[in-house]
């Protein structure tokens, strides 16, 4: 398996079990855009904190700015006003151990499968030492066939397969999800949630997934933290403590469901 | 029924070979069986005359082992082409040798074209063997600086203030229009006309290099970035390998300036190549040599954009629905 831990990887000071994510912090986050010359506030006030090998969905409105936060998180834009912590350290730049999956799988198209999927090892100069671990992630998402496929031949589902395998291969210790399943046909991605809640649980990262499906939210994560309308404040957060494997139909989802409706305004139609 | 439409295509490939064989020697026996006019010296019309029966003779042979070999049915392709080629030639003989309807020198016949090339093939090849050396060289030398200066300024602010001024002034002007400067100030017309040439092939080179770098999506960068990509990943592996469909429209267009002014620097400055025998066949009203270095030249300039189409299908594979050549 690509992303279990070896004896010496896992080596998790506090506890020592399975789960070997980082822990993420976040305090007093503010950010705006500059946009025709005026701010326009995007986040405001945002704080909350994700524990080691948690997985926390954010649930907002389109339009809210979950992305935004996510690419605070990945390291690839910095925040305006308060700080982002992992493990403790100040967020600086992206790095691998934060690994993106996109809304978009945006695997680059002249390259195969196997080559999309070796982008981060290669990045780092790791190419020779990782080929066993590009064909266990392959395997992970059920594209050992398609090694050598290029991007233009795959499905969406299989696509999106592929962009996961390309962040699993390095290990991640938090995987940001942003909107990966948004998509995909309704069907496949049932089936993705799955796969997802399976790899999260074999693998032990920490997973902040972003979202706007609130059953996605409430089927994969063991919190949901609700945002508002632009610019995002929390507006609530839901403790699931369903245990895994979970059952769509179950009548705490159902209940859960009610309560983030009503945090989203939403509850009329309900 | 599969056993039916076999047999169907390898009868139409039958049929379509043989005509074409048909009307090859038809062209072979027009040419050898009718006297030329009485006042003329073609010193070549029975070897044109045998050209085309031999042609013909091919032709009918690929045609009956195409029903044998299936790999041979898709010369069936080419058989309409083959044909109207054959009636092409046997009209123009016609007209020329024949009936003296066309004024001479300007429009001599087939088999003049046949004794160009037999009896002056070595100031030809040597012509070619010039025009080669120096459009490779200039070609070659402004695809590669139009390709790094794309690059620099698609990716680096800084390259892109400083060039992207002078790109813009310099850049449109034809560059024959440099023809005069460049011939008296590089030490020899060699040197000046491969600057011409790189010049020529360099602009748009660097235009679409520059606009397929600038063009990448910023999330492909976003997605190397997370990996761990460094600036020299990012421009060698994601902003170089996404611009190449760019870089070879550039590529290709500038092939075709190059060819142009390969042609202008031989006519007015370089003493040899191609171009000059165009120019020095004229100046002796040599008309026959004219055509056989205007369809030498056609020949070579369409192959190489052939080559240079095989070369982008190779490395661009993973395109949908490229041109084709």
């Amino acid at each position: 398996m690509v992303a279990v831990p070896t004896p010496t990887e896992s080596a998790d000071p506090e506890n020592g079990d399975l789960a070997r994510g980082t822990t993420l912090t976040i305090h007093d986050l503010s950010h705006h855009f500059q946009l025709h010359g005026q701010p326009l506030r995007v986040l405001d006030r945002i704080s909350f904190r994700v524990g080691r090998g948690e997985f926390v969905a954010l649930l907002g409105p389109s339009g809210c700015g979950k992305s935004t936060l996510l690419r605070l998180v990945a390291g690839l834009d910095f925040p305006s006003t308060g700080s982002l912590l992992t493990d403790g350290k100040p967020v600086e730049g992206p790095n691998p151990s934060r690994v993106v999956v996109f809304q978009d799988p945006t695997l680059y198209p002249w390259r195969t499968v196997w080559g999309n999927v070796a982008l981060g090892p290669e990045a780092r100069g790791l190419l020779h030492t990782h080929r066993e671990r590009i064909k266990d992630a392959l395997r992970l998402v059920g594209l050992e066939g398609f090694a050598n496929a290029y991007p233009h031949q795959l499905s969406g589902g299989m696509s999106q397969r592929a962009a996961l395998a390309r962040a699993l291969v390095n290990d991640p210790m938090l995987l940001i999800l942003d909107e990966p399943l948004g998509q995909l046909d309704s069907l496949t991605r049932i089936t993705m949630q799955s796969e997802l809640v399976s790899l999260w649980q074999r693998a032990g990262f920490t997973a902040l997934l972003v979202t706007h499906d609130v059953e996605e939210a409430l089927f994969l994560a063991g919190r949901v933290i609700v945002l508002s309308e632009r610019p995002a404040h929390i507006k609530a957060e839901i403790l699931n403590a369903l245990p895994y494997p979970r059952h769509r139909g179950d009548p705490h989802l159902v209940e859960l469901r009610h309560e983030v409706f009503s945090h989203l305004g939403l509850d009329a139609n309900w | 029924m599969a056993f039916g439409s076999l047999a169907r295509s390898a009868a139409r490939s039958l049929i379509g070979g043989l005509s074409a064989a048909a009307a090859w020697s038809a062209a072979a026996a027009l040419t050898a069986l009718w006297p030329d006019r009485p006042e003329s010296d073609w010193a070549y019309t029975s070897d044109f005359a045998v050209i085309c029966g031999a042609l013909a003779v091919a032709l009918a042979l690929a045609a009956f082992a195409g029903v044998r070999f299936a790999v041979l049915q898709r010369l069936q392709r080419l058989s309409p082409w083959l044909l109207a080629l054959a009636l092409f030639l046997a009209a123009w003989e016609a007209v020329t040798a024949k009936l003296g309807m066309l004024p001479l020198p300007f429009f001599p016949p087939p088999q003049a074209i046949v004794e160009v090339v037999i009896d002056d093939w070595e100031r030809l090849a040597a012509g070619i063997f010039a025009s080669a050396r120096l459009l490779a060289s200039g070609y070659f030398l402004g695809a590669a600086a139009g390709f790094a200066i794309g690059v620099a300024i698609g990716w680096s602010r800084l390259a892109g203030y400083w060039i992207h001024p002078v790109l813009r002034f310099i850049g449109p002007l034809p560059a024959t229009a440099w023809l005069p400067l460049a011939f008296f100030v590089f030490p020899s017309s060699f040197s000046a006309s491969i600057f011409l040439i790189a010049l020529a092939t360099g602009f748009p080179v660097t235009v679409l290099t520059w606009s397929g770098v600038a063009g990448v999506s910023s999330t492909y960068y976003d997605v190397a970035r997370t990996l761990g990509a460094n600036q020299r990943f990012l421009v060698l592996k994601v902003a170089i390998p996404a611009a190449m469909p760019h870089v070879f429209v550039g590529l290709f267009m500038g092939l075709g300036n190059s060819f142009a002014v390969l042609v202008v620097a031989e006519m007015l400055g370089v003493k040899a190549g191609l171009g000059w025998y165009l120019q020095w066949a004229q100046g002796w009203a040599a008309y026959a040599n004219m055509y056989a270095a205007l369809l030498i030249m056609a020949f070579l300039c369409s192959g190489l954009i052939t080559l240079l189409f095989r070369l982008r299908d190779r490395l661009l594979a993973w395109q949908r629905g490229l041109v084709r050549w």
